[in-house]
């Protein structure tokens, strides 16, 4: 089942174009990882697909009824988030808002999912405990457990590992494959094209005008992926320039 | 001590003591539960751009005669809030800038304006009380005690039917916002009851004490409390009380009454700070 389908996206903002002539399709239980440079359209492109940007042309279409809400999103970490008094389980809790109508208060059924995803993502111990005392891996862990919340369809992770040591970078990415393998869709972009070849099903390399877009394997003899994982074995990042 | 005690129980027989005493906690309640959200997000100086600009819309309304001064000031206030409030992101690194130059020029418009223009033979008198607040919480008129009373209420039932909201879009709005939450629509909320509530509290403390009365209580609560809700309710309950208390030193000390609830919340925060210290303290020991 096809969920998202970009036709001919031109991303960028204030008018200003920094990528064009974007086309891909997702289907249910891919594993998309959009990769390329600092201001290739990463973040436009995100921003797009949650509809808090529209792009500047091209369509988004959703063949599946799906709402633009039924993306769970998790984003980069902000400032604001550094010292903010929440515990895990109030962050959690928020990812169930505004998915029905308005309601003031958590309904029983929210707080259960919200216990759901906090057992799945091995939060429960830590439901009290507050956001900002937490490792970077944890965090990571609650704002994905808030994405689910919001939506079981689809994650759209932004640079989930970003800042993240390497035991606690393996760990999030076993985490999202085994999401992955549950039937979600993952929509990720990342830095780490090592990673990204190792665990996507498909690549999109963003650039001025889209340099790939199509299964990994497909990418892995292409120039530009030959060329991109060629520092195989080591991080990946040497050849990201 | 007995003498302070016959004083204020001397005060409490006054018309204009229990006006006070129930206007002044309810403002001060107020703005300390916005306060933690404006904190958070990072609008700490939002309460003394706001307030000079509320006091800049006063010293027109003076000058001009105009017999109900909110007519102006609340406007103008709200217009203003809603503008700093709601450009968002986009423009972070003009955002103190914008305030810096917004408050000091309507401080010294509306210094100019009541100097040049007003009537009245006592101006900086005038002024001192407009800014510090002297003794005006305790000349309150029955309409703006009821103004005052009402406005506060719809202010925390705003806040508590949209507590979760209020949450969610404080701590990441871009996520709220993809969800399906209206991030706008709780920002400029967020936006317009900011300005009712410094323009009441500048019945309070007066406009240059306001930013006092928002960021202390938050402040003082975050030290010691890790969960929102606990941050929440203790930033109201510190406030309240360190309006009464202020209220009562005031009166017992024939001190200013602004600045009096101000140093009480400094005290308080120096109080909490160490709390917050000596805990993480313990905490870590045993580890």
């Amino acid at each position: 089942m096809t969920q998202i389908v970009c036709d001919n996206l031109t991303l960028g903002y204030d008018g200003r174009a920094v990528s064009e002539e974007v086309s891909f399709k997702v289907d249910k239980g891919d594993y998309l990882c959009i990769v390329g440079e600092n201001g290739a359209g990463k973040s436009t492109l995100i921003k797009a697909l949650l509809g808090l940007n529209p792009p500047l042309a091209g369509t988004i279409e959703r063949p599946g009824g799906l709402k633009a809400a039924a993306i769970g999103y998790l984003p980069q970490h902000t400032e604001v988030q550094k010292d903010f008094p929440a515990t895990v389980k109030e962050i959690v809790l928020s990812g169930c808002l505004g998915k029905e109508a308005f309601q003031p208060f958590y309904t029983r059924e929210q707080k259960q999912r919200a216990a759901f995803q906090m057992e799945r993502l091995g939060l429960t111990g830590m439901a009290k405990r507050c956001y900002r005392e937490l490792s970077g891996g944890q965090r990571q862990r609650v704002l994905l457990a808030r994405a689910l919340c919001a939506a079981e369809e689809i994650l759209l992770l932004d640079e989930p590992v970003a800042g993240l040591d390497p035991m606690v970078t393996k760990e999030m990415y076993d985490i999202i494959e085994s999401l992955n393998k549950e039937g979600i869709t993952i929509i990720m972009v990342s830095h780490d094209i090592a990673a990204a070849v190792r665990y996507a099903t498909h690549i999109l390399h963003l650039s001025k005008k889209p340099l790939f877009f199509g299964p990994k394997q497909d990418y892995m003899i292409t120039d530009i992926g030959r060329r991109f994982t060629s520092a195989e074995g080591g991080n990946g990042h040497g050849s990201d320039h | 001590m007995e003498a302070i005690i016959e004083r204020i129980i001397a005060y409490s027989r006054f018309d204009f003591f229990w006006p006070a005493m129930i206007v002044g906690p309810l403002i001060a309640l107020c703005s300390s539960l916005l306060g933690v959200t404006l904190v958070l997000r990072r609008f700490s100086f939002i309460g003394d751009g706001l307030s000079h600009v509320a006091f800049g819309a006063l010293t027109v309304a003076t000058v001009t005669g105009i017999a109900n001064e909110m007519l102006l000031i609340m406007p103008a206030t709200v217009v203003t809030a809603v503008l700093l409030l709601m450009r968002g992101k986009r423009r972070k690194i003009m955002g103190d800038a914008s305030l810096a130059m917004l408050s000091a020029g309507a401080l010294g418009l509306g210094y100019l304006i009541m100097s040049k223009f007003s009537k009245k033979a006592n101006v900086s008198g005038d002024v001192c009380t407009t800014l510090f607040g002297s003794q005006k919480i305790l000349t309150l008129k029955t309409p703006e005690v009821w103004t005052c009373v009402i406005a506060a209420a719809a202010v925390l039932l705003i806040f508590v039917v949209f507590y979760n909201k209020i949450f969610s879009v404080t701590f990441d709005s871009d996520f709220a916002a993809a969800t399906g939450t209206h991030a706008g629509v709780y920002s400029l909320i967020i936006a317009v009851i900011t300005a009712v509530v410094i323009v009441l509290a500048m019945y309070l403390v007066g406009s240059l004490l306001i930013s006092a009365l928002v960021v202390f209580p938050a402040l003082s609560a975050m030290r010691v409390f890790k969960s929102f809700k606990s941050v929440v309710v203790c930033s109201g309950v510190v406030s309240v009380c360190s309006a009464v208390l202020g209220i009562l030193a005031h009166i017992a000390f024939n001190t200013p009454i602004g600045s009096t609830i101000v140093v009480v919340q400094l005290v308080v925060f120096l109080v909490f700070t160490l709390v917050g210290f000596l805990r993480t303290k313990a905490v870590r020991k045993p580890a």
